[in-house]
């Protein structure tokens, strides 16, 4: 059963890898700092495993370091997303006044 | 709780993670177009936030008053760095925010990997012990090195490369042996003093990692790290098992190591070369002595006629010009100079500023359409049939020693083909080197003509002296 868990997960991971090559490559220069912004944003996911963990039975200990993780992967994710945002709201469209 | 109950939860759970990894994807693929990029993001966005309402569902979770401080005090500290004082953040600064906030998503996944760690009894099973070694490893690496490289980038700390001899025998075999303490803990479970000094040697690597590189090749590591946080997020996935965690964490490792990847073919250098190379220490043996050189010097007035009646210009915009936050003045200038009947183009190199595509986006702040923002290697023919090529506060990007010396550091790096123009100007502070610590043979051309002094305030007197000519 745990490998055959292992195996699925390795799985979704190289597929995930895959499509995440697909995409990339397909990002212009122009954008890449945008893109190296977002994918910083995205890293937050670790958000995933800090709620668990801040809001789990296991005591205290754990609590409390779940609520720092929270809080880090917030900063990651609130902080990222805004940034990118900000730059991305700079690409105006070419001949479009405003 | 009854089973069907929970078995609906969990239904519940990966539908909503499933929502949230097809949005993450649709999300970065937005990014392939300027038009569709902002809303790609949004996308992501609410992509997090069904990984969020999915995640709280779990049934592992029965108090919600850390999660709901952790939260908000993070979400505050976030839009503080993001938002008001996010504006007042110059665009140059990116690469800095970007690495401390690597910094703060690396801690998470490293506090997680610990919790985890001590939830299982300090005894988990090998493969479980395998992903949060990875975990914990790659989390507290990226931690160090992300802080490193923001000193680095903030000047906190000394931008050139610090080495010393056998430094890369000395962090490959702290390396090998931080792998051999995970390896010998998924034999021997159960020593929490073993496990801490790993996550020691991890946090040590960090820094022995970003010591020796320079703040020109800063980028490389940024996106290398990013690289690493997004692995390390796949392995608390592995870990917890947890399919989103999974795919964004190989969605963002692919993104970190595709961008290093175009990063160093940009500078035509072996990602090996970067990590171990040290670059700024070659510099020194190379450097070509510039003296009983000349340079010519122009002034405003005759800059100023030279760009008006030029036909065609080019303007190779370069980090002086960010960091002079000039680039308003640049729109204004060649505003002018199109109002004159001139065609003007910006050449982005791939390098400009301190990350890929960092040039355009400095230029974008400044509302230059980004049509007029060319690739090197779509502008490079054009420079021939450019009157004027004006070089503001760059520097390595346009050294001819990158064609024709093999002895430079900088030797085959693809340049912009600045020289080739029928004049030059090159606006500069002084005649300090660039970034790379090289001597630039341009600026003794006969065809180039410098203008010394801060980019904004030439730029400034430039604009008045055009608005007469």
């Amino acid at each position: 059963m745990s490998t055959l868990t292992s195996l699925m997960q390795l799985w979704v991971f190289v597929l995930a890898a895959f499509v995440g090559f697909q995409v990339i490559t397909k990002v212009p220069a122009l954008l890449h700092t945008p893109l190296m912004s977002a994918a910083n944003a995205i890293t937050g996911i670790s958000l995933v495993g800090s709620l668990v963990a801040a809001g789990s039975g296991r005591g205290l200990a754990s609590n409390v370091l779940g609520a720092i993780a929270v809080a880090c992967a917030s900063i990651n994710v609130v902080g990222g997303f805004l940034i990118t945002d900000r730059m991305l709201k700079m690409f105006k469209q070419p001949g479009r006044k405003e | 709780m009854t089973e069907t109950s929970s078995m609906a939860r969990e239904l519940l759970i990966q539908f909503a993670y499933l929502i949230s990894s097809i949005l993450f994807i649709l999300g970065l693929s937005g990014l392939s177009d300027p038009k569709r990029a902002r809303n790609g993001m949004r996308l992501a966005m609410v992509a997090m936030l069904f990984a969020v309402i999915g995640t709280l569902l779990h049934h592992d979770i029965v108090r919600y008053e850390f999660i709901v401080v952790g939260l908000v005090v993070g979400s505050f500290i976030g839009v503080v760095i993001g938002l008001p004082l996010g504006v007042n953040i110059p665009m140059t600064a990116m690469p800095q925010f970007v690495a401390i906030s690597h910094m703060f998503g690396a801690v998470a996944a490293t506090l997680v990997g610990i919790d985890e760690y001590f939830a299982l009894g300090t005894t988990p099973p090998g493969p479980i012990m395998a992903a949060l070694g990875a975990e914990v490893i790659l989390g507290a690496l990226t931690v160090t090195g992300s802080f490193m490289a923001f000193g680095k980038l903030q000047e906190l700390i000394r931008g050139r490369p610090i080495t010393f001899p056998g430094q890369n025998f000395f962090n490959i075999g702290l390396f090998i042996t931080t792998i051999g303490l995970l390896a010998y803990q998924m034999m021997v479970p159960g020593q929490p003093n073993v496990f801490y000094i790993m996550i020691g040697l991890a946090t040590v690597i960090g820094v022995l990692m970003v010591l020796p590189i320079g703040g020109a090749d800063m980028p490389v590591v940024i996106s290398l790290l990013n690289a690493y946080a997004g692995l390390s997020a796949s392995a608390m996935g592995f870990a917890i098992n947890n399919n989103l965690l999974i795919v964004v964490g190989a969605l963002d490792g692919a993104s970190g190591f595709l961008l290093s990847i175009l990063m160093c073919r940009a500078m035509n250098r072996s990602i090996m070369n970067v990590l171990f190379g040290a670059f700024g220490t070659v510099a020194k043996a190379s450097i070509k002595s510039a003296t009983g050189l000349t340079v010519k010097e122009v002034s405003i007035e005759d800059a100023a006629v030279s760009l008006a009646y030029a036909q065609k210009v080019i303007v190779v915009p370069g980090y002086g010009l960010a960091v002079a936050r000039a680039q308003q003045l640049i729109r204004e200038m060649a505003d002018l100079i199109e109002k004159h009947g001139g065609e003007v183009k910006y050449a982005i190199h791939p390098v400009a500023g301190r990350m890929p595509g960092h040039m355009n986006v400095l230029l974008a702040e400044a509302e230059v359409p980004y049509d007029k923002l060319i690739d090197m290697e779509e502008i490079n023919d054009d420079f021939e049939k450019t009157d004027v090529a004006l070089v503001i506060g760059a520097n390595d990007v346009v050294n001819p020693a990158a064609r024709s010396d093999p002895s430079s550091p900088i030797y085959g790096m693809p340049i912009l083909n600045v020289d080739k123009a029928k004049s030059v100007i090159v606006m500069k502070r002084g005649m300090g080197a660039g970034f790379a610590g090289i001597e630039n043979e341009l600026f003794f051309e006969p065809r180039t003509l410098m203008l010394f002094g801060d980019a904004k305030a030439s730029l400034g007197k430039l604009v008045a002296a055009l608005k007469t000519v």
